[in-house]
Parts: structure tokens; C-alpha cells; sequence
């Protein structure tokens, strides 16, 4: 029975990864829920507008390097992730112009703007590829621990070592810091109550005095930084893999649905619910049992409940066990 | 113009598109289109079913494609008897336990009160179940995997001919759907598209892992063929002699014989649907359908029962696109699980519905030949565009590389715009419903 040594391997692959996760997820979802919420269909593009998110960032973050700029021990890709977003500001408020204002006007079924948003999906996949290649891009650079492995077990004496990445640290504050100022967005400033009434109900903003193009405009510009960050974050923790931001789309959605469409708070539990049951399932516990169990108890197999292959099924088992139970998510979603 | 004339001439664009393939590139590719083009026509009649006529946003194509394609294996690759000897029947226990856990929740939760009893019931089955479940059928798996994994390393099939997948593929696709729509059909849109993306994924997922089934992304290679091989009609002197007489040389005969004759039992196949699928939108069946579609809560208060009817038309689109799968995998001889991609599965599948029309069979199949020609010729005519956009700079130049390079991601951009532009200026696609 070791306590110590179980929770730092427990710490290292379990915890720390399924936060870092979680937070992307959750940032994400976040994005979804408010497009939801406020345009009220389901953005199947946002996979999308991540991987560009991301694009617009690594091209600046190179050209950057190339400059001899750099951010001292932290990421480049930090300094030129304004950029990104302002690059994504244009493209969504422009493809809102262009393409999602026409069925706004026609008062068109939710559904159809699903299908709407496929064509853009495919429109943004298409640019995302021919600008940057649907190869592995790698643009992480500075310090690459925060505590590595090694200095851990030398400064504790324990067996386990316990690894933070810079990624991972730098995740976890960007998006308590992003979340932290749309919640003070949303709920202090003026735009951003117009923007909760227009969501709960449209017909009252409207009466009220509310501009819905000037909510609508908001809410993209709010997207666009919501997916250039989550986008960024998730390439500097993996990779940046256009097709990858595509399959994301599943985890975030799950993710949103758990929480409850429209709802802020549900898309950020719903994120770290969708992380945490991704890691746990798919973890090998033999470690952390090893140290756990009683001697001669200790599992011989791997004691991993799933293979990584299957990690999608585990958000979708997750999706249904709360819809069957819960139909409108863990915190009151909304249904147009 | 009248509206039959308007169509033919719209089919007959196709056929020209088809044929100038013909002539400027190879009569192969022209045929390979067409093959194709009636595989892409039956899959999108199965998403007009459930699109069209229905209303029911299904996003899971690749998964029911992916099992069509499934059971060309199953069906017709020769069993593996070491595989079997190995441990065939353990792994059949093994899935038969995972089965019954899953049922004796259901049983559990349907029979027993609720309560904090029916929870831990509920709980403890499952967790039990899975342990034996994987306790059973992980040795099972190893000992079939370890059988010749180079070559084999699967139980293989049932050796019949592979026609018989057709059916069959359907059959599995739509039962698998059956499972699915029994939990996911009661909700909404949104979250029923969402669940289809999930489990099309997941059915991936299975295809690329258990390798003992299929194995695996080692694909299945060298599925038996309906159509006579290329090697044979070669060597067949009767063949080569008539070949002489239409002034064509033993090897391209033989290819484009291949190819027509997969096209002629494609075309049957698309006609059968066809005239199911037209027979079932004539019919008072399809004409509930459409209420439901358009009024759900109307048609619920004329006592339709709107969750079973959806629950019905999901399995049989669903069987359609397992029916194409099964061709489609038969067409390439092999099954590559790496190769689904949702994009090209899925989301084109339905840009060749909304653009063809949806609500209207022809519709549907004008836009899969329509769609899939673009799908492919895009590419040439990309390439052909770069090399004229680029003609004016300097050889050698990045720019120019990285253009040329590009070319080929040209086609998810053009799908993306033609879908937008029908969606904007002609919304109910190039065949209207009536």
C-alpha cells in the first residue's frame, strides 16, 4: 500500500491530462452552447473554425520564429494567438454576411442551418487544407515542463514521477482566464445581457430595443476568440492535425449536450465530465492498482477498461446515458 | 419547358459530363464514374428516405456504409478453420454474454420498480457482465489474432457468393439501426444528428480494432467477385478474337467488359430501389410520411404513431446505404476501415441529396451521379486551373509549388460552395419535390 506514490501516478496520467482536456473541451463546448443559444442551430463547422483558428495562428507563430521573436520561456504561438483570433473575427463575421444572415432573414428552420453550416464546414476544411496541407504541424516552441519527471522524484524521493507540461499549465490558465472574462462579459457588461435576453427570449429583446445584427455580430467575434483559443491550446497540447479538429466535434458536442445546450456553465461541466471519463475508461490502471492493492494482489493485466481506439464511444455512451435520463442536460439546456 | 422534359435533359447533362470524361481522359475512368455514380445514387436514395420523406437528420451514412462493407467480408471470404479450432466458439460465448449483460439491464430496468434496488440491480449486472464479458472473449480474440496474423489472423467469412451480401449488408446495416433508433429516436433533431455522428464513429472504431472480425486496418483484401477477372477474359481466346472485331486490344477490352458488367448489375439493383422507393412515396405510406414530416404534432393527433413510424423509416434508409456498402466494398474487391472518412461518406452523400432534391427519388439519384462526377473531376480541373493561374511565375517558385500541391483540396472547397449555392438560390434542390 503506497498512498503517495498511487496519487502522483494517478496525478500524471489521469488528472493533469484529463484537466488539460477538459479545459480545450470546455472551451469548445463553450462556443457551440453560445451559437446555439443565441443563433439557436447546431455550428457543425466549429471543428472547423478551430482548425482555422489555429492555421492563422501557427502562420503568424512562424513567421514570428522566422523574426526572431520569441516569448522568452512561454510558446510563441501565445503572442501571435491575437492575430489568429482577429483572422477568425473576419472569416466569421464575413461568412455570417455572406451566408447565414440570408436564412436568418427568411426565418429559416433551425435545420437548415445545420445543413448550412455543413457547406461551411466543408468550405473552411477546404481553406484550412489548401492554405496550410492535411499534414502533422508542429509549432510549440520555449520551455517544454514546467516540473519534469526527473526533478520531481529528486526533490520528493518518490518512485513515480510527476510531469507538468508547459502545454498543460498554460491551458488550464488561458481558459480560466477566458472563461472567467466571458462570464464577466456576459453577465456585467451591456452587450453582453443583450445578448442573454436575445437568447432567452427573442421576441422581448427585440420589443425591448434590442439590435439582434449587433448581438449576432457580438456573439461571432465572441466565437471566433473562443475557437481560435480552444483550437490553439489543443494544438499546442497534441498536435495541430486539420482532420483531428474535424473529430473533435464529437467530444464538444457531447460535451455542450451534457451540459445543456445555451447553457454556459453546462458546456464547461460538461466538458470536464466528457474529459475525465475519456481518460479514466481508457486508462491503464495496473499502476496506480499496483501501488493500491494489497501485496500479491496487484492485477497482472493492464486493467484498461477500453482500448484509446474507442475513446469516442465513451463521449457517446456518456451522451445517451444523459439524454435517457436527463433529456435536457445536466443544467436545463434549451430546445428550439 | 415542361417538368419531364426539364429532368430528362438534366439526366442527360450527366450523361454528357460522363461521356466528355470518356473522350478527354479513358473510357475506364468514364465507367468507373458510372459505377460509382449508381453506387452514390443508391446511398443517396437511402438518405433521401430518411431526409426526404421523413424530416429524420441522420449523420451516421459512414457507419451503415461501413457495415454494408462488413458484410461483403462476412459473407463472402473463405473461413478460416485454424481461426475457428483457435477460438471461434469463444469468441462467439464471448460476444453472446456481452449480448445478454446488455439485455438482462434492459430486462431489469423495464421489470423492476424504480428504486435505489433497480439501480444497484442495473449497476451491478453491468459491471459484472463486462468483466466476464472481456474475461470470455479476450483469450478467444488473442488465440483467432495469433493465427497466421500475416495473412489471416480473422475467423474469415461464410465463403457464399458475394452478391449475397447485398442483401445481407442491408440487412445488418438496417438491424444495427433498428438497435440504435430504439434508443436515439425520441430525440430531438439536434441531438439525434449528433448521436448518428457518434455511433457512425463508433462502428469505424469497431472495423479498425477487432481485428479478429475484419482484421482490422490490415484490410481485408481479395473479396471474390460477381464479374468474370480481367486475367481470364485475357486468356479466354473467344474474348480476344471478339475484342479484335471492335478494333480494341485484349487488355482494355477486358477492363472496360469488367466495368460494364459491374455497371449493368449496379444499374438493376438501382432500379429495384428506384421503383421501391418511388412505389413508397405514391403510397398512403408515403403520404403519412410526409404529414409527419411536415406537421409532427398534426399528424400525432391524427394517431400516427410518429416515433414508430421514424423508427420504421430509419431502418430502411439505413439498409439502403448498408446495400450500397456492400456494393461499393464488392466494387473495390476490398475492405479498407482507414479509408471512411465522415466527409466523404456522410457529409457528400448529403450535398448529393440537397442538390439533387430532397423529397424526390430522381432527385436524389441526379444528384449522386451529378455530385460524384464533380467529387472526382474537380481534381483534374484544379490542377488544370493552377497550372494556368501559375503559367505566368517563375519556375521553381514556392508559391507555385505550394499551389500546384494544393490543388487537390480543391474538391471539399467546391462541395462546400455548390452545396451553399443551391441552399441560397435553389433550395429545394435541381428536382424539386412535387
Amino acid at each position: 500500500m503506497d498512498f503517495l506514490n498511487a496519487f502522483v501516478a494517478l496525478s500524471n496520467y489521469v488528472l493533469i491530462p484529463g484537466i488539460a482536456y477538459g479545459s480545450q473541451l470546455a472551451l469548445g463546448a463553450l462556443g457551440v452552447t453560445l451559437i446555439y443559444g443565441i443563433l439557436r442551430f447546431s455550428n457543425f463547422a466549429h471543428g472547423d473554425t478551430m482548425a482555422f483558428g489555429a492555421m492563422v495562428t501557427i502562420l503568424v507563430t512562424w513567421w514570428m520564429q522566422a523574426q526572431g521573436i520569441s516569448f522568452g520561456v512561454l510558446p510563441t504561438a501565445l503572442l501571435a494567438l491575437p492575430f489568429g483570433i482577429l483572422g477568425t473575427m473576419v472569416l466569421l463575421v464575413v461568412t455570417d454576411r455572406v451566408v447565414y444572415r440570408f436564412y436568418r432573414q427568411q426565418k429559416a428552420k433551425p435545420v437548415i442551418l445545420v445543413i448550412v453550416s455543413l457547406g461551411v464546414m466543408f468550405i473552411m476544411n477546404g481553406i484550412v487544407r489548401f492554405i496550410i496541407g492535411p499534414d502533422d504541424q508542429n509549432f510549440a516552441d520555449g520551455e517544454r515542463f514546467i516540473i519534469s519527471a526527473r526533478d520531481f522524484k529528486a526533490w520528493s524521493g518518490l518512485d513515480e514521477g510527476l510531469a507538468l507540461r508547459t502545454s498543460q499549465g498554460i491551458t488550464v490558465i488561458t481558459a480560466v482566464v477566458v472563461v472567467v472574462a466571458l462570464f464577466w462579459f456576459l453577465n456585467k457588461t451591456r452587450t453582453g445581457k443583450s445578448m442573454r435576453a436575445y437568447s432567452d427570449n427573442e421576441d422581448l429583446a427585440l420589443l425591448s430595443g434590442i439590435n439582434p445584427e449587433r448581438v449576432v455580430t457580438y456573439t461571432w467575434l465572441i466565437i471566433a476568440a473562443l475557437t481560435t483559443v480552444a483550437g490553439v491550446l489543443y494544438g499546442l497540447d497534441k498536435s495541430f492535425k486539420p482532420f483531428t479538429y474535424f473529430q473533435l466535434l464529437l467530444p464538444i458536442f457531447a460535451a455542450a449536450i451534457v451540459g445543456g445546450l445555451g447553457s454556459p456553465v453546462g458546456a464547461i461541466a460538461g466538458g470536464f465530465v466528457i474529459a475525465f471519463s475519456e481518460v479514466t475508461i481508457t486508462y491503464a490502471w495496473k499502476k496506480v492498482l499496483g501501488y493500491l492493492m494489497p501485496e500479491g494482489l496487484e492485477p497482472d493485466g493492464l486493467v484498461q477498461l477500453l482500448s484509446t481506439d474507442y475513446k469516442f464511444a465513451v463521449s457517446f455512451v456518456i451522451l445517451l446515458i444523459v439524454l435517457l435520463f436527463k433529456p435536457t442536460g445536466l443544467f436545463k439546456g434549451k430546445s428550439v | 419547358m415542361s417538368e419531364p422534359v426539364k429532368n430528362t435533359l438534366l439526366f442527360l447533362v450527366v450523361a454528357v459530363l460522363i461521356a466528355i470524361a470518356g473522350f478527354m481522359q479513358s473510357w475506364n475512368t468514364a465507367l468507373l464514374i458510372l459505377n460509382m455514380g449508381l453506387v452514390s445514387a443508391i446511398m443517396a436514395i437511402g438518405v433521401n428516405l430518411q431526409w426526404g420523406f421523413a424530416g429524420l437528420f441522420n449523420v451516421g451514412v459512414m457507419g451503415f456504409v461501413a457495415l454494408g462493407g462488413l458484410a461483403a467480408v462476412l459473407v463472402s471470404m473463405p473461413p478460416d478453420p485454424d481461426a475457428w479450432q483457435a477460438g471461434g466458439v469463444r469468441v462467439l460465448l464471448g460476444l453472446a454474454l456481452g449480448a445478454a449483460t446488455i439485455i438482462g439491464a434492459v430486462l431489469v430496468y423495464s421489470r423492476v420498480k424504480k428504486g435505489p434496488l433497480r439501480a444497484v440491480g442495473i449497476i451491478a449486472i453491468l459491471v459484472g457482465g463486462f468483466f466476464i464479458f472481456r474475461g470470455v472473449l479476450d483469450p478467444g480474440v488473442d488465440a483467432v489474432e495469433s493465427v497466421n496474423p500475416a495473412l489471416s489472423g480473422y475467423l474469415g467469412g461464410l465463403g457464399l457468393p458475394v452478391i449475397l451480401s447485398w442483401p445481407i449488408g442491408g440487412l445488418l446495416a438496417g438491424g444495427v439501426a433498428w438497435l440504435i433508433g430504439k434508443t436515439a429516436l425520441g430525440l430531438r433533431s439536434d441531438y439525434l444528428a449528433i448521436a448518428t455522428l457518434g455511433i457512425a464513429e463508433i462502428i469505424i472504431a469497431v472495423l479498425k480494432n477487432e481485428d479478429w472480425l475484419s482484421r482490422g486496418v490490415k484490410n481485408v483484401v481479395g473479396i471474390p467477385r460477381p464479374v468474370p477477372y480481367e486475367i481470364d477474359l485475357q486468356n479466354d481466346p473467344d474474348f480476344v478474337s471478339s475484342a479484335a472485331n471492335w478494333g480494341l486490344d485484349p487488355v482494355e477490352a477486358s477492363t472496360l467488359y469488367v466495368k460494364l458488367a459491374y455497371a449493368g448489375l449496379f444499374l438493376v439493383v438501382l432500379l429495384v430501389i428506384l421503383w421501391m422507393a418511388q412505389m413508397a412515396l405514391k403510397s398512403p405510406w408515403g403520404r403519412m410520411m410526409r404529414a409527419i414530416r411536415d406537421n409532427e404534432v398534426a399528424a400525432e393527433a391524427m394517431g400516427k404513431d410518429v416515433t414508430r413510424r421514424h423508427l420504421q423509416i430509419f431502418v430502411l434508409g439505413s439498409a439502403v446505404c448498408g446495400l450500397a456498402g456492400a456494393m461499393l466494398t464488392t466494387l473495390d474487391g476490398q475492405l479498407t476501415p482507414g479509408t471512411y472518412q465522415p466527409l466523404r461518406f456522410t457529409f457528400l452523400v448529403w450535398v448529393m441529396v440537397i442538390v439533387g432534391g430532397s423529397g424526390n427519388n430522381f432527385g436524389a439519384v441526379l444528384g449522386g451521379f451529378l455530385i460524384w462526377f464533380l467529387w472526382v473531376e474537380v481534381e483534374p480541373i484544379g490542377v488544370y486551373l493552377m497550372q494556368t493561374i501559375t503559367s505566368g511565375m517563375a519556375e521553381g517558385s514556392a508559391l507555385k509549388s505550394h499551389l500546384m500541391g494544393s490543388a487537390a483540396h480543391m474538391r471539399l472547397f467546391t462541395m462546400g460552395l455548390v452545396l451553399l449555392l443551391v441552399l441560397r438560390f435553389s433550395p429545394r434542390g435541381l428536382i424539386p419535390e412535387k
